[in-house]
């Protein structure tokens, strides 16, 4: 069930890490063989995971099953002790940090929403739009109307248009969710991970998440970490249900929730 | 043109008061010193032109301390080693300018070199009778310093209080080298006995006068220079950095390479505060990088405001002025009034003296407009 169809050695084979072509795979992100310990404790056991280009997936699983530690290992926080991320069909994601990945195009929402507090709305959106990253290109960088319309357009896309002069850390914890999804928008990466988005928000706001979210699938790759199964069946996409740091079950969110495993596991009977 | 638009965009109320004051001061003390004959009540005194000229100096030094501790939360316990080193250049350069004036009247030695039995100039000490030289070295010493220290700290992404003991370390090893007496710079006595700066008499008014207005007018181009930093987009970088360091890495950012940027920045303005100090005070020895110092500028921008810049000098200012008044009233007391102040100001002025007063004046701004606060204006993009 996890073999690409580009991928035709076996997972852990050693030939395949020696002779590797410049293009390894067709997919946009590809684990394999991951695993990480911390201090003895087996976090991600020999994870393997593929991602297609424009595929949104939602990855479910129990506390410390590793959901968020593989986000660590994908955005480069965390280092692997084995195994290979590969991002784009060439990048090898273990040998980079959290910046160069970043500006690679892959985005992070973190589970706790994490924002400027002290910043307006408005300047969080702005310094996360594309733009001139380096020292003395941010220090005299001029204002610019282009980035101006696209924090317009994205402070309209997640409704805090009427919000953006207020310090960011005013902002109630959903208008935070939303903030920071405006601001992985903003930096409009290949790859979104998206750590539980609808976490603390109301019915409503968990529905509107749910519609933000499809809407960004149709042009960007997504993977969403959530524990909302009524979240997650709006989504309507294919399911990943981590475990003790593997994959335990994939495939549609019927069939993954059918699976005895799962229910064993996470979502008892 | 892009000056005046910089000063018209990018200075608050706050900023403009200061200025003012400043340019005012420049010009109003020396008058009042040299040309108000001393009977009058508006005459300054020699003293208080000393001790303000070295007050601007001191607030310069906070300026610099809140650049990187303010708007980037790298808290250095080890700025005075910057001062000093910055001081130590211009000391040298008054060194030299004594020539055949000294105690031993050696054509080209200092005293102390002859003292030693020296026979010629340490290669340290070349070039810095030219004036010029002098200067550039103020700036290229403390900045490079800290240049090859923070690349190596940040790199290796040492934060929070490791850092500031590492800071702390920095400068105590530095005062431990510069008190040994072949390390070249004069041991523990240090360098004094000035004679003349750019061939006018370091003694005389006038001198001490120009040296107290270029001092202001130092404070106000720091100011200015922090003011472009910190309200440019790098400055809500480096504010971000402060507050969510992880965050602004996977945002794409270098943390390390702005860290780097405000570290130097900040360590450059020290170095050019301690050599407006030295010439000012008469001497610089290696008591200037004792740890102690350093922690003493950390307690005038927590008393004046960090993250405010016009309170950091104030709050140099104040300290300052009050530590002159209690040694002279109780030489003993200073230190606990210095502990003190500093327990008394974390615990009920956290924002310090400027940002507590400007939370009331907006407070009390506020008070009169209807309760909605519900402003949708749209940015002037």
């Amino acid at each position: 069930m996890l073999i690409d169809p580009m991928e035709t050695q076996l997972p852990g084979d050693p030939v395949k890490a020696i002779e590797r072509p410049q293009v390894v795979t067709q997919s946009l992100l590809y684990l394999d063989g991951v695993s990480v310990s911390f201090d003895g404790f087996r976090a991600i056991n020999n994870l393997s995971l593929i991602i297609a280009p424009g595929e949104m997936r939602a990855i479910i699983g129990p506390n410390g099953a590793g959901k968020t530690t593989m986000m660590d290992i994908i955005t480069g926080k965390t280092k692997p002790d084995a195994g290979d991320v590969i991002f784009d069909g060439q990048v090898d994601l273990t040998q980079l940090d959290e910046t160069s990945i970043a500006n690679l195009g892959i985005g992070r929402k973190f589970q706790k929403p994490t924002v400027f507090e002290m910043h307006t709305v408005e300047d969080n959106i702005e310094m996360a739009v594309k733009a001139d990253r380096t020292v003395f290109g941010t220090l005299f960088s001029r204002h610019s109307a282009e980035i101006w319309r696209r924090v317009d357009d994205i402070l309209g896309i997640v409704r805090l248009g009427d919000h953006r002069k207020r310090p960011a850390g005013d902002l109630s914890h959903g208008q935070k969710q939303w903030l920071e999804i405006g601001m992985l928008l903003a930096q409009d990466p290949k790859l979104l991970l998206v750590d539980e988005p609808a976490a603390g928000m109301t019915d409503v706001e968990t529905g509107a998440t749910a519609d933000l979210l499809k809407d960004i699938a149709k042009t960007h790759s997504v993977v969403v970490v959530e524990h909302d199964m009524g979240f997650i069946r709006e989504l309507g996409v294919k399911v990943t249900c981590l475990h003790e740091g593997s994959v335990l079950a994939e495939g549609s969110l019927d069939q993954v929730s059918s699976d005895e495993r799962v229910i064993e596991v996470y979502l008892g009977r | 043109m892009m000056l005046t638009r910089f000063l018209f965009e990018k200075i608050d109320r706050a900023g403009w008061v200061f200025l003012v004051l400043l340019g005012i001061a420049a010009v109003l003390v020396p008058v009042l010193n040299l040309a108000v004959p001393p009977g009058s009540m508006f005459h300054v005194s020699n003293t208080a032109v000393g001790l303000w000229g070295k007050y601007m100096t001191y607030a310069l030094l906070a300026i610099a301390v809140d650049l990187v501790w303010g708007y980037c939360g790298i808290l250095s316990l080890g700025h005075g080693a910057f001062f000093a080193l910055g001081g130590y250049a211009m000391g040298m350069y008054l060194m030299l300018q004594i020539g055949p004036r000294g105690v031993y009247a050696h054509p080209t030695l200092p005293d102390f070199m002859v003292f030693l039995n020296w026979q010629e100039l340490p290669v340290a000490w070349w070039g810095f009778s030219f004036f010029p030289y002098a200067m550039v070295m103020v700036a290229l010493v403390p900045g490079l310093l800290a240049f090859v220290f923070g690349w190596f700290a940040f790199r290796s992404r040492v934060t929070g209080v490791y850092l500031s003991i590492i800071t702390q370390a920095l400068t105590y090893a530095l005062m431990l080298a510069f008190f040994r007496n072949d390390m070249g710079f004069g041991g523990n006595n240090g360098l004094t006995d000035f004679k003349d700066i750019l061939g006018f008499n370091i003694q005389s008014q006038t001198t001490r006068a120009v040296l107290f207005s270029l001092s202001v007018l130092a404070l106000m181009a720091g100011y200015l220079v922090a003011r472009a930093i910190v309200t440019s987009k790098a400055g809500k970088i480096i504010i971000a950095i402060r507050d969510a360091e992880p965050r602004t890495r996977f945002l794409g950012y270098r943390v390390e390479n702005f860290k780097l940027f405000v570290w130097t920045v900040s360590a450059v303005m020290a170095g050019i505060a301690g050599a407006l100090y030295v010439p000012q005070v008469g001497i610089i020895n290696p008591s200037e990088f004792s740890p102690a110092n350093s922690i003493e500028a950390i307690v005038w921008v927590a008393v004046g405001g960090r993250g405010t810049l016009v309170g950091a000098a104030l709050g140099a200012g104040l300290v300052n002025f009050a530590k002159s008044w209690f040694t002279g009233a109780f030489p003993q007391g200073w230190l606990f009034a210095l502990g003190g102040l500093f327990i008394f100001v974390t615990l009920f002025l956290p924002k310090g003296i400027l940002g507590t007063f400007t939370d009331w004046w907006r407070s009390r701004q506020r008070k009169p407009e209807p309760p909605a606060a519900t402003s949708a204006s749209q940015p002037a993009a």
